[in-house]
């Protein structure tokens, strides 16, 4: 017995050492030219995997077209994917590997704005350009420091601008938020506390919630007692529904409820159900297809992309995909261009203008590694649960 | 120190000098240093752990608590108030020590697990706060932009500096806690791991003793967590939280926690298993971290390093091992 246990405890080392040897030995895949490399990195999993998996998906998706149409000026299209588990060292370890190992000339992802933000000095000392799928303007400022950096996530500036512009033309000034304590709340939160004084909105009350709260009932009736015009809530996971829930039962409904993007999914809508009518919210347009006017455009690209990944993956297409999409397709598009030369795709991307892509059309500057304004976003409401454009 | 335990401590230091010259060639493996940088950093909240549950028989669930109060002591004071990373790091230290002491001390004065039950709720409200504090350590978007180290001068930037910066500072840890190990202090520390009761009626003042470790505990983690914010750049509250104490604390018992070397061999050899070699179990993880633990001490129950030494010949070992996997 005694020695059999040793045994087993002497196999499991020495498998995790061959594990180990596994990644070594086994070759890249060899086409008939070099092949062109694009390294990827997402939160495929972790509390993070709802933005990465789609982004995945994605970029695999658009990597085999690209092969399947012969390749970037007949160069094979390798894309090297690595999973950060939405972990900040995973993802700083995960892009040194694409770097040293995989010597990729670009970087696509990652996901999240904390990961994203712990590999940015990777890569402005590697000088290996990046295009972030995330949003936080961190990640882009301050330029002096982000030569290398890019990224294809409308800023939350862009997407709280967007709002009061609306509010504003409605003749709503005086608001209330509620904002969960994620990176993705907090973010927002600054902005909207920034951003209000300068554009003429009051905000009465600020409200700050868990992930995990399961009611929001007393933030509701806190912001009830300061008679707002209207309601923003900024949450990620079943807080933004609980939110709407919340909001019908206390008879709150004749205070306009505005929701993040991050509410932009049809399962959200299927969750909220009844509840979610009327409920607004700025949206890329990606997740608005099939409702933009003919003529726009980026319709035809957003129509493509949707049935591409839906008819594949059978589930509805997601903003977070879109990112990815965008990413990719820059990357490719530089690598068309000026070939596997960190330096050169830097200054490509960087003089890229009017890129049609799912987010919006793209217009980078030496001041501006996001391209994107608020006019690439689209006011939505929920109509008989689905979008519908807003009126103004 | 004995004759052979100099022997592995030069053999090690000599192992991990040559390391990042011996992947440093192959393009397949050259990462590794990276790994090893962030396995060193680790290694330092391991061999304070070590110290901790291996020689005081304490277990403390908040070292990733105190890694984040080391890291964002470093944090805030460089940028917010743009003072030398290199002087704030024995504030970081000594803010750790303070609030470990003035945590032992209740807890450690009581016999039995009450220190981990105590760091388990310390670490979970360390995470609240640094999430929730936004104006002090930017809250769940984390702070970035932190200034790297510099040593007359240059940016330690390089992996490979920073490499060694890292494990020197392991060395001379493991040369300091070797000495304590094996001055009077050492020997009361094992007695009250043996046996409590005994210690005490020998005269060894217990409770401050594991104070004293839970303390240097403490320290080194917030050195760790200097090092890991200079060098990363970038703070969020997701490297603080109760996974990383648990990962802290396998990482000690995988490789064997009565023996500071295992705790070197267990970090180093986790921090590959977790961020190079299982990455397929990703969300698995956890549970493949438990059958690593359930191998480990059903069979191993003195880590992976008892597997070491008895390959080193020493057949004297042989009968007290087994006693101790039966």
């Amino acid at each position: 017995m005694r020695g059999l246990g040793k045994s087993l405890a002497l196999v499991v080392l020495v498998g995790v050492l061959l594990g180990g040897l596994w990644n070594i030995v086994i070759p890249s895949q060899v086409g008939a030219a070099e092949p062109y490399k694009i390294g990827a990195v997402f939160s495929i999993t972790g509390v993070g995997s709802f933005l990465g998996e789609p982004e995945k998906k994605t970029a695999e998706m658009i990597a085999e077209e690209v092969n399947k149409k012969g390749g970037i000026n007949g160069h094979p299209l390798e894309l090297v994917v690595y999973d950060d588990e939405s972990d900040t060292t995973k993802c700083n370890l995960a892009v040194k590997k694409l770097i040293k190992k995989d010597e990729v000339p670009v970087i696509v992802g990652p996901t999240r704005s904390g990961e994203t933000l712990a590999v940015v000095s990777v890569v402005e000392e590697a000088h290996v350009p990046l295009i972030s799928c995330a949003t936080s303007y961190k990640i882009v400022t301050p330029i002096e420091s982000r030569q290398w950096v890019f990224k294809v996530a409308a800023s939350d500036a862009h997407v709280v601008a967007k709002l009061f512009d609306y509010m504003k033309a409605k003749g709503w000034t005086k608001i209330a938020i509620m904002t969960d304590s994620t990176g993705y709340g907090a973010s927002a939160r600054e902005e909207f506390l920034r951003l209000a004084p300068e554009s003429g909105i009051t905000i009465l009350a600020d409200e700050r919630f868990g992930p995990q709260d399961t009611d929001l009932t007393p933030q509701l009736t806190k912001i009830r007692s300061t008679q707002p015009q209207a309601i923003v809530n900024w949450s990620v996971g079943p807080t933004q529904i609980i939110a709407v829930k919340n909001w019908r039962d206390l008879g709150m409904d004749s205070i306009p409820l505005f929701q993040s993007h991050g509410f932009g999914s049809k399962k959200n809508l299927e969750l909220a159900g009844k509840a979610a009518e009327g409920v607004m919210l700025a949206l890329a347009r990606v997740n608005v297809g099939p409702i933009l006017p003919d003529g726009q455009p980026q319709k035809k690209a957003i129509l493509d992309y949707t049935k591409a990944y839906e008819d594949r993956f059978k589930e509805p297409i997601s903003s977070f995909g879109g990112h990815a999409s965008d990413a990719m397709n820059l990357a490719i598009a530089a690598l068309q261009a000026v070939g596997p030369d960190p330096a050169k795709i830097r200054d490509y991307l960087e003089k890229t203008t009017k890129f049609v892509g799912m987010h919006g059309i793209f217009n980078f500057s030496p001041q501006d590694h996001n391209g994107l304004s608020k006019d690439d976003l689209e006011m939505v409401v929920v109509k008989n649960g689905d979008w519908a454009l807003a009126t103004w | 120190m004995s004759r052979k335990d100099w022997g592995i401590f030069l053999g090690t230091m000599l192992l991990i000098g040559v390391f990042p010259w011996l992947v440093k060639p192959f393009k397949a493996v050259s990462h590794y240093i990276d790994i090893m940088v962030f396995a060193g950093i680790f290694t330092l909240i391991s061999i304070g752990l070590s110290m901790l549950m291996g020689y005081a028989g304490q277990i403390s669930m908040a070292q990733a608590a105190f890694f984040g109060i080391g890291a964002y002591t470093s944090g805030i004071l460089t940028t917010r108030f743009g003072l030398n990373p290199w002087l704030v790091m024995p504030v970081g230290m000594l803010l750790a020590a303070v609030v470990a002491w003035l945590l032992g001390i209740p807890a450690l004065r009581l016999k039995g697990h009450y220190l981990a039950m105590a760091t388990l709720g310390f670490g979970v409200i360390v995470h609240i706060v640094l999430s929730e504090e936004v104006n002090w350590t930017g809250g769940p978007s984390g702070m970035a932009d932190i200034p790297s180290l510099t040593i007359a001068g240059t940016r330690l930037t390089s992996e490979i500096a920073y490499y060694y910066l890292v494990w020197a500072a392991v060395f001379l840890v493991l040369l300091f806690c070797f000495l304590v190990l094996h001055s009077r202090v050492g020997r009361a520390l094992r007695a009250i791991h043996e046996e409590q009761t005994a210690a005490e009626a020998m005269g060894v003042p217990t409770a401050r003793l594991k104070v004293q470790v839970f303390v240097l505990s403490a320290v080194l983690a917030a050195l760790a967590g200097s090092f890991y914010t200079h060098y990363v750049t970038f703070l969020n509250p997701g490297s603080f939280n109760l996974m990383w104490s648990i990962r802290f604390m396998l990482m000690v018992m995988v490789g064997g926690m009565q023996s500071l070397w295992g705790a070197l061999l267990g970090t180093v050899l986790m921090t590959f298993v977790g961020n190079e070699w299982l990455q397929v179990f990703a969300d698995f993880e956890i549970l493949a971290y438990g059958a690593i633990l359930l191998v480990v001490a059903l069979f191993l129950p003195r880590g992976l390093v008892s597997l070491i030494s008895q390959g080193f010949g020493s057949r004297k070992v042989r009968p007290s091992l087994a006693d101790g996997s039966s």
